[in-house]
């Protein structure tokens, strides 16, 4: 094994090591979205058919919540702690640690898209014209997305208390643009326009066109590889953002 | 038993020349030179906020400097060659709480590619072996800061940059870390080691006074309490600052 595969390995381990010691913080990832989808299920209760128009656009939105997060006080933990610093004084390539947090909370983001999907449509009945397994890639892909824009993110906050608040900043925003309430194309022009280059309003298509078309259409596809391409960016500019020369 | 590497094996382990730093409009280190022979155990004392953190980020490479060059082991401070021949020790200790001490000594390991027996090594060096699986964040802040030690010490660094290791720590356990650094040099190694406890100074071979960003004297003990005259190295300092109050602003 080469040496930055050796590290990248170790890192996802050792995020995993702390995943392991803190056993609430696993259970809130797994079932907090397990727990929203079956309150929408029951709130919708008189209406199945609102539930199988929203219900997959919020099993794209809920890990892209939960994920970023997680991820962004992970984050910053590791800049405020020193063990950041402490990481870039050893021959840790920046990648190195950037893919071994999307390793291990991609792992997490495996579980929870599965356990969600596999609830929704198994127990709460949920109906959709494509194939589920194309629900769970959208819904791994957004928990993808959410973990590399909280990795960005944590760059810009010196705080938890300020991580916390880049959710209302960063992504509500984009859960109002994305079409969940309001078609995009009923938005005012200039919204519309903005929409089209936030990465959720992506998942959401995503997501409406395999509740709607039977079968994998290429345009579903563009929509994953604009979701995995968006993560990909945000990961890269995570890079940028992490600096071996500080003041 | 060393890291052999590239880079001359003689001349100084740090030499700096002209190092100026800026941090938020304020002038930190307005140009320092320094050498710091290999082998030794150099004291960095000075009161707090003069610039001692500064001057050990600059060595190790991640400060953000203005002007002048600092060469560490025959190459530039923060070379990619340097990273696992430099350990670095922080003021606030740098480990995961959440992990025990061998997890975060098993992390640090694979990321340096230490040898497989080298955690258990570093964590025999520092008194630890009873509180190997003990979360660190359970640690006593002195137990903590062994363990951030212990990770700098993985890999057998060459160089050994130390900011305030023995704050807080009892006399017993300070006596002890004191002999550790004596033995790490001993075996070749080189130690930068900052401190605001003069009473230290005597354990080291030389010592860099410093204040408000500049080397008041660079000594060995006994060599600065004969000039100055003084009995022991804090009446020397002040003593120096004394004697020249315009060179030090």
């Amino acid at each position: 094994m080469n040496a930055a595969a050796r590290r990248t390995l170790a890192t996802a381990a050792r995020v995993l090591s702390q995943l392991r010691h803190d056993p609430r913080t696993v259970a809130m990832l797994l079932f907090v979205p397990c727990l929203l989808l079956v309150l929408l299920r029951y709130m919708y209760d008189a209406q199945p058919g609102t539930f199988d128009r929203i219900g997959p656009e919020l099993l794209g939105v809920f890990p892209l919540l939960v994920m970023f997060l997680v991820t962004s006080v992970a984050m910053l933990r590791e800049r405020t702690g020193g063990t950041l610093e402490r990481l870039l004084t050893m021959p840790l390539g920046k990648l190195d640690l950037l893919l071994g947090y999307a390793l291990a909370f991609g792992a997490v983001a495996l579980l929870q898209a599965a356990l969600a999907s596999a609830l929704a449509i198994g127990v709460l009945g949920l109906d959709v014209a494509g194939p589920a397994w194309m629900l769970f890639a959208v819904a791994v892909a957004d928990g993808l997305l959410g973990m590399a824009l909280g990795l960005l993110v944590s760059a810009f906050a010196a705080t938890e208390f300020q991580a916390v608040q880049f959710l209302p900043a960063v992504l509500l925003p984009q859960l109002l643009l994305c079409g969940l309430f309001v078609d995009r194309a009923d938005m005012a022009p200039a919204l519309h326009r903005l929409s089209d280059v936030l990465p959720l309003s992506y998942a959401v298509d995503a997501m409406g066109r395999i509740t709607r078309e039977s079968g994998v259409s290429g345009r579903v596809l563009a929509d994953l590889a604009v979701v995995a391409g968006s993560a990909l960016l945000a990961l890269a500019l995570g890079a940028v953002t992490l600096r071996r020369r500080t003041d | 038993m060393m890291n052999s590497s590239a880079g001359p094996a003689d001349g100084p382990a740090i030499s700096a020349e002209g190092l100026v730093v800026r941090r938020g409009g304020t002038v930190v280190l307005p140009g320092l030179d320094l050498t710091v022979e290999r082998g030794t155990v150099t004291g960095l004392l000075g009161p707090s906020g003069c610039g001692k953190t500064t001057l050990l980020r600059s060595v190790v490479g991640v400060q953000r400097t203005a002007a002048g060059t600092v060469t560490v082991l025959g190459l530039p401070a923060g070379a990619a060659a340097l990273r696992d021949r430099v350990g670095y020790v922080t003021q606030a200790p740098s480990v995961y709480g959440d992990l025990t001490v061998g997890e975060n000594l098993d992390y640090f390991a694979a990321v340096l590619g230490a040898p497989p027996g080298d955690p258990d090594r570093v964590i025999a060096q520092v008194g630890l072996d009873a509180h190997r699986r003990t979360p660190a964040a359970r640690l006593s802040g002195g137990q903590r800061a062994r363990v951030s030690l212990a990770a700098a010490l993985l890999g057998r660094p060459e160089l050994l940059v130390l900011d305030e290791p023995t704050v807080g720590l009892d006399p017993v356990l300070r006596q002890e870390l004191w002999r550790l650094f004596r033995e790490l040099a001993a075996g070749g190694a080189t130690l930068l080691v900052s401190s605001h406890v003069m009473d230290e100074a005597t354990r080291c071979d030389r010592l860099l006074l410093m204040r408000e960003g500049r080397l008041l004297a660079h000594d060995t003990p006994a060599a600065l309490l004969a000039a100055t005259g003084a009995p022991d190295v804090e009446t020397a300092f002040l003593t120096l600052v004394r004697t020249a109050p315009e060179a030090a602003r």
